[in-house]
């Protein structure tokens, strides 16, 4: 979990956001009590959602979908364009929790790699809505743009050998971080 | 509000050109259009969020938030759907329309495509049919199209084009690897490869420059401007005239007629909401073929108690977009160069003449892929996710060529929009409703083109490829949506005349797609273009003073 660069970032997040959404966001984003560094996630939600994101994209010689920032993104758009998957991120977590809880006794983030592979196996056959839900999310946070807060440095990219950032000639403005959508 | 000569609804490839040429010939203009105006400025460079990947959106509308649609299923089960779900059959809301963001090839239809009944006659439960109009009447409009937008590309490889009289104003882009691959594997095969008509500029061209050959291309607003559509051609050129006024985020809510049952205005919802009347002489409805289609069938009035143009139940029939199937091919080399638009070699061999099929469709490459774009495209044993994944995604990412093509579709007067009679817009509209499949001979040519795709890549040196052919159980619109307000000489079974005219409204026009009778086997955007030159010629030439002659 790399939370390095995120503080400030997010204080201007939930400060967009708040103008943006209103008291919607205030309401799930920023709930009084919640001291993380998410908008949507709690810290324990995280942890479960980054070891099953890991399974998705692991860690070789590039780096995993959370260490990419994959978090980042699905987060952000919990409140934004995925806000009507809310539930499905709660319950699908509390699930995996469970299902970690039966078979290893321990929650999945404290397991061993092969026994977290095991458990986003048996997720994968149990509940394949959600299960794709959040291999969807973690692709696109992983190989889009890293404008969204995941593929961070455009890691994905460089891994597949393109150019980043564009040759020159190739970009008529700059690539900057303009905000989200 | 003052009144005008004409009211164009739409500001897309056609309603930008009914603009022009009316504004251009001295009429007083109002256009329309429920989008905003983007510039080279908002493309952003946005991976996920985009005209062709929409997991968080569209960029250039509409957006998600009260603008349902309903499309009832094989099943006849009826579902809400959003503006980025596949089966929403979106095109771009914007000053452009789809021509902002669009991929930009520009074809002409074949001679054949204007005469596909007379060629093949209608399969069991189509309404295949002749247009009124030939490829001959056309042509001089499509000339005209390539030069005002701005067309590079090279039809000297093939045989296979309707005659013309000028080549096109901007030579090719110079090829990419895929074209090195491709061009000898299709020789070999006795095809006859050559480079897509592209209205993207090659050289400096109508005051902008030339392609930068970056990675954004289909879906994305070109960031150097150098694709041409009509927000950058032929709008600016009716706004210069000082006879049109382009009024943005304004959404037509019914066409106006008087108790005479011709045309008055419209009356639409400006960019604060508030009801608004626009009264004109004629109205041209630019909408494209779901929400022309629409806007007619929303005009209801004691005259029209079943909307305009409808008085035989035809608009919103014949909805069609393209089938499209492929290939991908994997090889033991680099194919991929970064280079944009990555589209660039086509073969129209297989367009018609095969036995058994009613028509066919070019192929081409795909334009210069994502990363996003490949996560579902590896060959077929390759674990969905894992490391299995990730390591298929390294090695396969550079080494994969897409070719695939838009099958000419069999049209059906079943598939089709209609009104959804419960689920309305923000303003308060009845939304499209969308009915009916794609006649099941569509679905049989795709398939063989899929193989031909495939064949191409074999002999191109694929290691392994994998088919890309499908059974849509939906209609199939999108944004090469066709074929609503159909075009005919006989006022039972088609909307307007050959001119464009609502057969029984002779100051009420459609124009763009919807008055297609087929869609060809190509990207449909210059034929719409060519028929808005075609139909605004008519229009200006019967044009009397503040009164219309038909």
């Amino acid at each position: 979990m790399s939370t390095s660069r995120k503080t400030g970032h997010l204080t201007r997040r939930q400060f967009v956001a708040a103008g943006a959404l209103g008291s919607a966001a205030i309401a799930t984003g920023c709930a009084p009590g919640k001291q993380g560094n998410w908008e949507f996630l709690s810290e324990g939600q995280a942890r479960t959602l980054a070891a099953i994101c890991d399974q998705i994209v692991p860690a070789d010689d590039f780096p995993s979908a959370s260490q990419a920032g994959v978090l980042n993104y699905i987060d952000r758009q919990l409140v934004r364009h995925f806000r009507n998957h809310q539930d499905d991120y709660r319950n699908g977590l509390e699930q995996v929790q469970a299902m970690s809880r039966k078979r290893f006794g321990q929650d999945l983030e404290l397991l061993s790699q092969p026994q977290q592979l095991a458990i986003v196996s048996e997720l994968s056959e149990q509940d394949r809505t959600f299960f794709e839900l959040v291999r969807d999310h973690t692709m696109e946070g992983y190989y889009g743009s890293p404008r969204h807060g995941g593929n961070r440095d455009a890691v994905s990219w460089r891994m597949l050998g393109l150019p980043e950032p564009p040759p020159l000639g190739r970009s008529q403005y700059d690539l900057g971080k303009g905000s989200p959508s | 509000m003052k009144r005008v000569n004409a009211v164009v609804i739409g500001a897309g490839a056609a309603g930008g050109i009914v603009a022009k040429e009316l504004s251009v010939a001295g009429l007083s203009v109002v256009l329309l259009e429920r989008g905003k105006w983007y510039t080279a400025n908002d493309c952003h460079k946005d991976d996920l969020r985009n005209q062709r990947t929409t997991v968080l959106g569209n960029a250039f509308g509409p957006e998600d938030e009260g603008n349902p649609r309903v499309w009832v299923d094989a099943k006849g089960i009826a579902r809400t759907v959003l503006p980025s779900e596949g089966s929403y059959q979106n095109n771009a809301a914007c000053v452009g329309g789809g021509t902002l963001s669009y991929g930009a090839q520009a074809w002409r239809y074949l001679p054949q495509d204007f005469r596909m009944k007379s060629t093949y006659g209608a399969p069991a439960g189509s309404s295949l049919e002749d247009w009124p109009i030939s490829y001959n009447d056309l042509e001089p409009f499509y000339e005209k199209a390539e030069y005002e937008i701005g067309i590079s590309g090279d039809y000297s490889g093939t045989p296979f084009h309707g005659p013309r009289k000028r080549p096109l104003p901007m030579p090719p882009l110079p090829p990419g690897r895929e074209f090195g691959i491709l061009e000898p594997a299709a020789k070999r095969l006795g095809l006859h490869p050559f480079h897509i008509p592209m209205a993207r500029n090659s050289i400096p061209y109508n005051g902008r420059g030339p392609c930068m050959r970056c990675r954004w291309c289909v879906g994305f607003a070109c960031e150097v401007d150098a694709k041409n559509g009509s927000q950058n051609t032929v709008i600016p050129i009716a706004l210069n005239t000082g006879n049109c006024e382009l009024r943005t985020e304004c959404m037509a809510k019914e066409i106006l007629t008087d108790d005479r049952g011709r045309a008055r205005g419209v009356s639409y919802f400006d960019e604060n909401g508030h009801l608004q009347e626009q009264l004109s002489d004629i109205v041209i409805v630019s909408g494209c073929a779901t929400e022309s289609a629409r806007l007619l069938l929303n005009s209801k009035s004691r005259l029209f108690p079943d909307g305009l143009g409808n008085r035989h139940d035809q608009v919103g029939r014949n909805l069609q977009g393209h089938h499209y199937t492929g290939a991908v091919g994997f090889f033991d080399f680099e194919t991929y160069d970064d280079v944009g638009p990555g589209a660039t070699i086509a073969i129209s061999d297989y367009n018609h003449g095969t036995p058994g099929l009613c028509g066919g469709g070019m192929l081409a490459n795909e334009f210069i892929r994502l990363p996003i774009h490949m996560i579902d495209r590896l060959p077929a044993n390759t674990p969905r996710w894992g490391l299995g994944h990730k390591q298929a995604m390294r090695h396969w990412h550079k080494r994969t060529i897409v070719i695939m093509g838009p099958t000419q579709q069999i049209p059906t007067a079943e598939g089709r929009v209609t009104l959804d009679p419960t689920v309305k817009d923000k303003w308060g509209l009845p939304v499209v409703r969308f009915l009916g499949n794609v006649h099941p001979h569509t679905f049989e040519i795709g398939e063989v083109q899929a193989k031909r795709a495939q064949a191409w890549l074999k002999e191109a040196g694929a290691v392994d490829t994998s088919l890309m052919s499908y059974k849509a159980e939906m209609v199939s619109a999108g944004q090469h949506q066709a074929g609503t307000c159909r075009m005919g000489n006989d006022p039972q079974c088609s909307v307007v005349n050959k001119n464009c005219q609502i057969h029984d409204v002779d100051n009420l026009f459609v124009i763009d797609s919807s008055v297609h009778v087929t869609n060809g086997g190509f990207n449909p955007v210059l034929t719409i273009m060519a028929i808005a030159y075609f139909a605004s010629d008519a229009l200006v030439r019967n044009w009397k003073g503040t009164g219309f002659r038909s």
